[in-house]
C-alpha cells in the first residue's frame, strides 16, 4: 500500500508527527495519477507544479511549527465545475473548454487557506448533467473496479480518483445525486450537505435551488475532516445559511446505540436491484445489532419526486446556461453566419452536448407562457409535499437508511441512448435535493463484484448524525474495500 | 370626430446608489469603459448576486413618495432573453410581488382640479451594459463593443395604472413626468438626468371616439430620450391613431419606436411577436423581508415632499402659491430657502430674492445652492438690509454679486463699496437743489404741469448719490420743491 492509498486522517497525523512530508505524499499521488490516468481519465487537468509548490508551502508551515490547519499538506482533487483562479474550469463542456476563471470558488479559497494541496480538476458529466460521467467533452471516466462500467456521475472523476488512490480527498457537487451515486459506484464515501451549508459561490450553476458542494473520501472520518473545512456562511452566497458548524470529527465514534433509523418503504419497491436490496437490508441489520432502533416509515410522495425534479432542475438550467452565448468568454463558433442570432445558434449548438441541449430545451418549455403553471408551479407543489413527507418522519426517527441507486454500476454506453433510463438512476437521491436535506453514501458490500452504496438521510443541518452512523457501520463491517 | 385619449407610462429611473444592485462595484455613470466590473456583474460562471440593501431602501422611498403599499415579502425574478449587453442571459427583475404596489401621483388635471393618477407598481431591477457599435447602427457595424459599467446598476420601473385615473392629454402627460422627476430627485432616489439616460420611459397610448364605451387597442412607444421627444411622440401617435379611426381602420396592438431623427413613431413588433420572457423566481436570491419597522424607518427619514412644502410656505409664510411652487421645484433651492427663513424678517421679499437673484447667479455659474460661496445667514442679512432701507435694491444686487465672487459678508461689502443708503433728508435736499440748478429747463417743464420729465430729475439725483438714495424719497422731495 502506497502513501496515496492511506486515509486522510492517518496521513494528517503522519504529516503532523513529521513521519512524512507533504511533498512525499503529493509525489506519491502524482505518480499514481501518471500510472492510472491513461485507463481511468478521472482528471481533466492536473496542476502538477502548483501542487508541488503548495506541498512545499505546507511542509514549511509544519516546520515553522505555527498552529497548522487540519487539512495542511493533504492532496485534494476538485471537480471541474468549481472555479479555480488561473486554472481552466471547463464543466467538461466545449463551450467552456478555454475558460480560465479570474477568481476562486469560496470552497477552493477555503481549501487553499487551510493549506490543502490542490491536485487538479476532475472529470464530470457536462455541467453536472448526467449520472455516468460519459457525457464529457474529454471522454468518459472509467470505474477503477471494472474498466467497462461507469463510475457514476456527475462527480465520477472525483470518485474514481479516490478509488484509484489518485487523490486523498475530493470535492464533488450534487444536484440530484451527483456525489452519492459515484461514491456508491466507486466504493467510496460522499456527503451531500444540507442546502445552504456550503457556499455555492464559484460553483458553475446547473440548478441553483438544488446544487450543493460536498466532501468525498475513502473513509467516513476523511469526509468529516473535509466537510468541516468547507462549511459555513458565505456573504457572497445569499442562499448560504448562518448556522453554526460543529466539529464533524468530534464524537464520530460514539456509535448508534439508541439511534432511531427509519426505513422508507417507498425506497425498496419494484425496480430496485434485488442484490442491492439485500446488501442494504444487511447493512441495516448490522446497525441494529450495534444498538440502533429500526423503524419502517413512509414517504408517500416519493414516486412523484423524480418527475418534479427534472422539471425544476431543467427550468433553472435553461436560465443558468443562458450566459454561455459566445460573447464574453469561452468558445465561439467560427461558422457563425453574418448576424448575432446566427452566432448564438452556432455557438450554442456546437458548444453544448446533446444532453445539455435536451435539458435546456425541456427547461425552456417548462417556463414558457401557458405551460408555467402546469409544469413549473406544479413541480414546486410536489417539491413541498416531498419535503413535508421528510419533516413528518423526522419527528419519529433521527435518520433514514436507503439504497443510493436502484441499479448496479452499468456498462459504458448502456444508457446513453435512453435518457429516461439514465434519469431514473437518480430516483433515490434527487428527493433529498428537492428537500434540501443532507445525505451520505457509503460502501456496504458488493454485488457481482461491484460496489453497492448505502444512503443515510438526515434532518436539515444534521450531517453529524449521518457521519456518526456511517462511522459505526464502517467499524462494524470492518476494513477498507479497495478495488 | 372628437377623440379621447388614454396615456399610460412605464418610467425607468436609475438609482443614485454608491454601488451596484448585486455586487460591490461602483455605480458611476460616465466612468471609462469596463473599470467598474467584477465576476458578478459580468456574469462569470459561478458568480452569485448579493442584494444591495440601499437600493431596496431607495425603491421603498420612491414607493412612499408615490403613496404605494409596501410588500412585506417581495422577491426577485429572472427575465430571460438574449442580448450581448446582458451578461447572464437574463435580467434580475421583479415579477410577482414587487416592492411597491397601488400608489398614485397627484397632478393638476386639465380641468384645473387635482388629479391622482394611479400607479400600479414599482419594482427594482438591474440595468444591462451598454453596446458601442463600430458604425452608426448595430446592423451596419462590423463589430460592437460592450461596456459593463452599467451592468447591474439598480433601476426602478414605475408602472402607471391605466384603470385608475389614466392621463388624458399630452399636457397631463408632461405634468406627470415632471412631477415624477421632481419627487424622485427630492427623495434622493435618482438624479433623473434624461441626457445621461438615468430617466427613460415607455408609454402606452390608446385613442377612442368621445363617448365610446370601449377603448381601442393600444400602442406602446419606446426609445424616447427627452421630455421633448415624449411630447412629440405622443402628439404624433395620437394623431396617427385618430386618423386611423377617422378613416374607419383598426388600431393594431403593437410596440412602436420613436425615431429621434424623423420625429415620428415607427412599428417595431406586433403583439404576436412579443417575446416570452419566461419569468420565474430567482433561486439565487432569498425572499426580502420588509417588516413594518423597516418601512417606518424609511418613512421617518423621508424629506418633506414638494406639495407639503408649497402648503407650508403659503400658509405659514404668506408666500404666493405660484412663487412657492417655483421655490420648491428643486429640493436644494427649497432647502436653502428654508435655512434662510429663521434669519429673515421678510419671507415674501426673501422669496423674490431667491427666485430672481439667487437663481440668476447660480444659473450663470452653473452651481448648486450647496456650492454657493455664502450661506443662508449672509443671504438673509442682505435681504434684511434691503427691507430696512439700509441698502437700495439696486445696490444690494451689486453687493450680492460681490458676495458670490468673494464670499465676504454683506455688511463688510456695504461699507467697502460705500453703498449704505443716504437716509438724512438734509443731504438728499442738497442734492435735489443741485440737480434743479443744473437742469433749469427740465425743472421748468415740470413746473408747467408735465409729469414725466420728473423721472429724468430723479435719475440725476440717483446718479449723484451713486445709487445710495431712496428713489421714492427723492421723488417726494422733488415734488415738494417744484
Amino acid at each position: 500500500m502506497s502513501l496515496c492509498d492511506e486515509s486522510a486522517v492517518t496521513l494528517a497525523r503522519r504529516l503532523r508527527t513529521g513521519g512524512i512530508s507533504s511533498r512525499e505524499l503529493t509525489e506519491s499521488v502524482l505518480e499514481r495519477i501518471e500510472a492510472r490516468e491513461p485507463d481511468l481519465n478521472a482528471f481533466v487537468t492536473v496542476t502538477r507544479d502548483r501542487a508541488l509548490e503548495a506541498a512545499d508551502r505546507a511542509d514549511r508551515r509544519f516546520r515553522e511549527g505555527q498552529a497548522v490547519p487540519p487539512l495542511n499538506g493533504l492532496p485534494v482533487a476538485v471537480k471541474d465545475n468549481l472555479c479555480t483562479r488561473g486554472v481552466p474550469t471547463t464543466c467538461a463542456a466545449r463551450i467552456l473548454q478555454s475558460y480560465v476563471p479570474p477568481y476562486d470558488a469560496t470552497v477552493v479559497e477555503r481549501l487553499k487557506r487551510q493549506g490543502a494541496v490542490i491536485l487538479g480538476k476532475t472529470n464530470l458529466d457536462q455541467f453536472g448533467m448526467g449520472s455516468s460521467t460519459e457525457n464529457s467533452v474529454f471522454g468518459p471516466t472509467r470505474n477503477p473496479h471494472d474498466p467497462d462500467v461507469v463510475p457514476g456521475g456527475s462527480s465520477g472523476g472525483s470518485a474514481a480518483a479516490l478509488a484509484a488512490g489518485e487523490t486523498v480527498l475530493a470535492l464533488g457537487t450534487d444536484t440530484g445525486g451527483s456525489i452519492r451515486l459515484p461514491a456508491a459506484y466507486c466504493g467510496v464515501v460522499g456527503v451531500k450537505p444540507t442546502y445552504g451549508r456550503v457556499s455555492r459561490y464559484g460553483l458553475v450553476s446547473y440548478a441553483s435551488s438544488l446544487d450543493q458542494v460536498g466532501a468525498m473520501g475513502r473513509r467516513v472520518e476523511d469526509c468529516a475532516l473535509l466537510l468541516g473545512a468547507i462549511c459555513g456562511r458565505d456573504p457572497r452566497d445569499s442562499t448560504s445559511a448562518d448556522v453554526p458548524v460543529p466539529d464533524f470529527t468530534d464524537g464520530l465514534e460514539r456509535g448508534v446505540r439508541g439511534l432511531r433509523i427509519g426505513l422508507p418503504g417507498e425506497y425498496f419497491v419494484e425496480g430496485l436491484d434485488p442484490g442491492i436490496r439485500a446488501s442494504v437490508r444487511e447493512a441495516v441489520a448490522l446497525l441494529e445489532r450495534e444498538g440502533a432502533e429500526i423503524r419502517e416509515v413512509s414517504l408517500p410522495h416519493t414516486r412523484y419526486a423524480i418527475s418534479a425534479y427534472y422539471l425544476i432542475a431543467t427550468a433553472e438550467a435553461s436560465s443558468n446556461l443562458a450566459r454561455f452565448d459566445g460573447v464574453r468568454y469561452g468558445f465561439r463558433a467560427s461558422s457563425r453566419g453574418d448576424d448575432l442570432l446566427g452566432m448564438y445558434e452556432a455557438t450554442r449548438s456546437e458548444g453544448f452536448s446533446r444532453e445539455v441541449k435536451r435539458r435546456i430545451i425541456l427547461g425552456s418549455y417548462v417556463l414558457s407562457a401557458g405551460y408555467y403553471d402546469a409544469y413549473y408551479l406544479k413541480a414546486q407543489k410536489v417539491r413541498r409535499l416531498v419535503k413535508e413527507d421528510f419533516d413528518r418522519v423526522f419527528e419519529t426517527v433521527d435518520c433514514l437508511a436507503a439504497p443510493v441507486s436502484p441499479c448496479l454500476p452499468f456498462r459504458l454506453g448502456e444508457k446513453m441512448d435512453d435518457p429516461l433510463q439514465m434519469y431514473l438512476v437518480d430516483v433515490y437521491t434527487a428527493p433529498l435535493n428537492m428537500s434540501g436535506l443532507p445525505g451520505l453514501s457509503l460502501p456496504c458490500g458488493r454485488v457481482q463484484g461491484l460496489p453497492v452504496g448505502l444512503q443515510l438521510i438526515g434532518r436539515a443541518f444534521d450531517e453529524a448524525v449521518l457521519l456518526r452512523a456511517a462511522c459505526a457501520y464502517q467499524q462494524a463491517a470492518g476494513g477498507s474495500d479497495g478495488p | 370626430m372628437e377623440h379621447e385619449v388614454i396615456i399610460c407610462f412605464e418610467v425607468h429611473a436609475e438609482l443614485s446608489t454608491r454601488t451596484k444592485l448585486f455586487c460591490g462595484c461602483r455605480n458611476e455613470p460616465g466612468a471609462p469603459p469596463n473599470v467598474h466590473v467584477c465576476p458578478v456583474c459580468t456574469g462569470q460562471p459561478g458568480a452569485l448576486p448579493v442584494l444591495n440593501r440601499r437600493a431596496v431602501e431607495s425603491c421603498v422611498r420612491a414607493g412612499l413618495a408615490l403613496d404605494c403599499e409596501i410588500n412585506a415579502d417581495a422577491r426577485f425574478a429572472r427575465k430571460n432573453y438574449f442580448y450581448p449587453d446582458l451578461p447572464k442571459g437574463y435580467q434580475i427583475s421583479q415579477y410577482e410581488r414587487p416592492f411597491c404596489e397601488n400608489g398614485c401621483l397627484e397632478i393638476d388635471g386639465d380641468d384645473g382640479r387635482p388629479y391622482p393618477v394611479g400607479i400600479r407598481r414599482i419594482h427594482l431591477e438591474e440595468d444591462a451594459g451598454k453596446l458601442v457599435h463600430g458604425a452608426e447602427s448595430f446592423e451596419e457595424a462590423d463589430f460592437s463593443l460592450v461596456d459593463f459599467n452599467r451592468a447591474s446598476v439598480p433601476l426602478i420601473e414605475i408602472v402607471a395604472d391605466h384603470t385608475r385615473n389614466p392621463l388624458r392629454s399630452v399636457r397631463e402627460a408632461r405634468a406627470f413626468l415632471e412631477k415624477m422627476r421632481q419627487l424622485l430627485r427630492y427623495t434622493g432616489v435618482s438624479d433623473c438626468s434624461m441626457e445621461k439616460g438615468q430617466l427613460r420611459c415607455d408609454v402606452n397610448v390608446s385613442v377612442r371616439p368621445s363617448g365610446a364605451a370601449e377603448y381601442g387597442h393600444r400602442a406602446e412607444i419606446k426609445n424616447m430620450a427627452s421630455f421633448r421627444s415624449v411630447t412629440e411622440a405622443l402628439e404624433h401617435e395620437i394623431e396617427r391613431q385618430s386618423a386611423l379611426l377617422r378613416s374607419g381602420k383598426p388600431v393594431v396592438q403593437e410596440t412602436r419606436l420613436f425615431d429621434e431623427e424623423r420625429r415620428v413613431t415607427l412599428p417595431m413588433r406586433s403583439k404576436e411577436d412579443a417575446p416570452d420572457y419566461r419569468y420565474f423566481p430567482d433561486p439565487d436570491l432569498v425572499e426580502v423581508r420588509l417588516d413594518r419597522e423597516a418601512v417606518e424607518a424609511v418613512r421617518r427619514a423621508m424629506p418633506e415632499l414638494p406639495d407639503r412644502r408649497v402648503d407650508r410656505l403659503v400658509s405659514r409664510l404668506g408666500i404666493p402659491r405660484d412663487e412657492a411652487a417655483v421655490l420648491t421645484r428643486d429640493r436644494a433651492v427649497s432647502d436653502f430657502f428654508d435655512r434662510c427663513t429663521p434669519f429673515c424678517e421678510d419671507p415674501a421679499r426673501l422669496s423674490r430674492w431667491v427666485i430672481k437673484d439667487l437663481f440668476r447667479l447660480l444659473n450663470q455659474a452653473g452651481l448648486e445652492p450647496a456650492d454657493c460661496p455664502f450661506g443662508p445667514e449672509a443671504f438673509s442679512r442682505l435681504v434684511n438690509l434691503v427691507a430696512a432701507g439700509e441698502v437700495t435694491e439696486q445696490a444690494a444686487r451689486g453687493v450680492l454679486d460681490d458676495m458670490f465672487r468673494t464670499g465676504k459678508p454683506p455688511d463688510v461689502l456695504v461699507e467697502e463699496k460705500g453703498v449704505r443708503s443716504i437716509r438724512d433728508d438734509e443731504t438728499l435736499e442738497r442734492m435735489v437743489d443741485e440737480v434743479l440748478v443744473e437742469h433749469p429747463e427740465v425743472a421748468a417743464k415740470v413746473r408747467s404741469g408735465r409729469k414725466e420729465p420728473i423721472n429724468f430729475l430723479v435719475g440725476m439725483v440717483m446718479r449723484k448719490s451713486s445709487g445710495r438714495a431712496d428713489a421714492g424719497r427723492v421723488r417726494e422731495l422733488l415734488e415738494t420743491k417744484l
